[in-house]
């Protein structure tokens, strides 16, 4: 009996290294996704001074913790699907009308006016960061985006473009869940 | 004299690695513990580089930051959990040991004692197997003296050639 049960070992060896196999190559699965810490954090603490050239006040923690849920964008000129996504972020924020504020990463300020007088500006505020900013959010590159509840808690956060598809699928139905 | 230059210039240069002469720190005793603390510390853009070998901004801000920190006090630990907490345990090249973890550090050590116990196993039934062959039974006795019989009578029947 034992030895019979043996002989299923291999099969079971099998089993288990093909499923591997399918975790690990499946196309949903991104091996440059890193696991955000942050949900459910309070935004972390920092004071941003604003764009020089640009009218629009700089950003600090106290900005987000004023009883309304907000997105947080981290963005810069030079990066490509920052352009890619600042339609749909356009869109999104005059939909929904939540107070979005941004956070210019590593730029220069004069490509960062030129880029917002191309493209439009849809952030309330726009706080420049040299880099540190980002350390604190926790944020790996740009584009990311956080959705921070009334209590100034980060309650969603997004790496890479906001297309239409998370935007629909997520950022909306979070957006609707926080108000109510 | 030439070749021996060569040989040594080649032996005692130091490891090109990515920190940069304007992030090191005066202390070279506080140096050295960045230093340490860089190579644990993973470049979370760069898959599986620490910080201490990447060139990527991202790695040169975490840098400065380590040594931000140790200069202001921290403790080695108090560093890692700085980063632990706005990254997560994946900004650590070494993973942590928690009970999430345990399968992955006592794994390999389980598979290890499953298969020890195994040859065990093997190796001690085929002595025992070894050391008392089963006795034969009385028509297996039966047999053997015939075979033995017809064997030497065959024997006989032949003959030298």
């Amino acid at each position: 009996m034992i030895r019979r049960l043996l002989f299923l070992l291999p099969v079971l060896v099998f089993v288990v290294i093909a499923g591997y196999f399918l975790w690990g190559l499946a196309p949903e699965r991104d091996p440059r996704d890193v696991p955000t810490a942050m949900l459910d954090k309070p935004t972390p603490t920092f004071d941003l001074a604003a764009v020089p050239g640009l009218d629009v006040p700089g950003l600090a923690t106290a900005d987000l913790a004023g009883g309304e849920v907000a997105m947080v964008n981290f963005f810069a000129s030079w990066c490509v699907p920052c352009r890619a996504e600042h339609r749909y972020l356009s869109a999104l924020a005059e939909e929904t009308g939540v107070p979005l504020y941004g956070i210019n990463h590593r730029d220069k300020p004069a490509d960062a006016v030129a880029w917002l007088v191309e493209l439009g500006n849809p952030y309330r505020r726009i706080g420049a960061d040299p880099g540190r900013a980002a350390v604190e959010w926790g944020v790996t590159g740009v584009p990311e985006t956080f959705i921070v509840d009334g209590e100034g808690r980060i309650r969603w956060h997004h790496r890479g473009p906001l297309v239409p598809e998370v935007i629909e699928r997520e950022v909306k139905p979070m957006i609707e869940a926080l108000r109510s | 004299m030439r070749a021996l230059l060569l040989v040594l210039s080649l032996l005692l240069t130091a490891p090109a690695l990515a920190v940069e002469p304007s992030e090191m720190l005066d202390d070279p005793a506080l140096e050295q513990r960045a230093r340490d603390l860089s190579a644990v510390i993973r470049c979370v853009v760069c898959q599986n580089e620490s910080i201490d070998s990447s060139n990527a901004e991202i790695a040169h801000e975490l840098r400065l930051l380590v040594r931000e920190r140790l200069v202001a006090g921290d403790s080695d630990q108090e560093v890692l959990d700085y980063l632990v907490a706005r990254y997560g345990d994946f900004v650590l090249l070494r993973p942590p040991m928690k009970p999430s973890t345990y399968l992955l550090w006592f794994g390999p050590f389980v598979i290890l004692l499953i298969g020890a116990v195994a040859v065990f196993v093997y190796f001690r039934r085929q002595r025992s197997a070894a050391a008392q062959p089963a006795a034969l039974s009385p028509e297996e006795e039966a047999r053997l003296a015939r075979l033995l019989a017809e064997d030497s009578a065959g024997e006989e029947r032949s003959g030298p050639a």
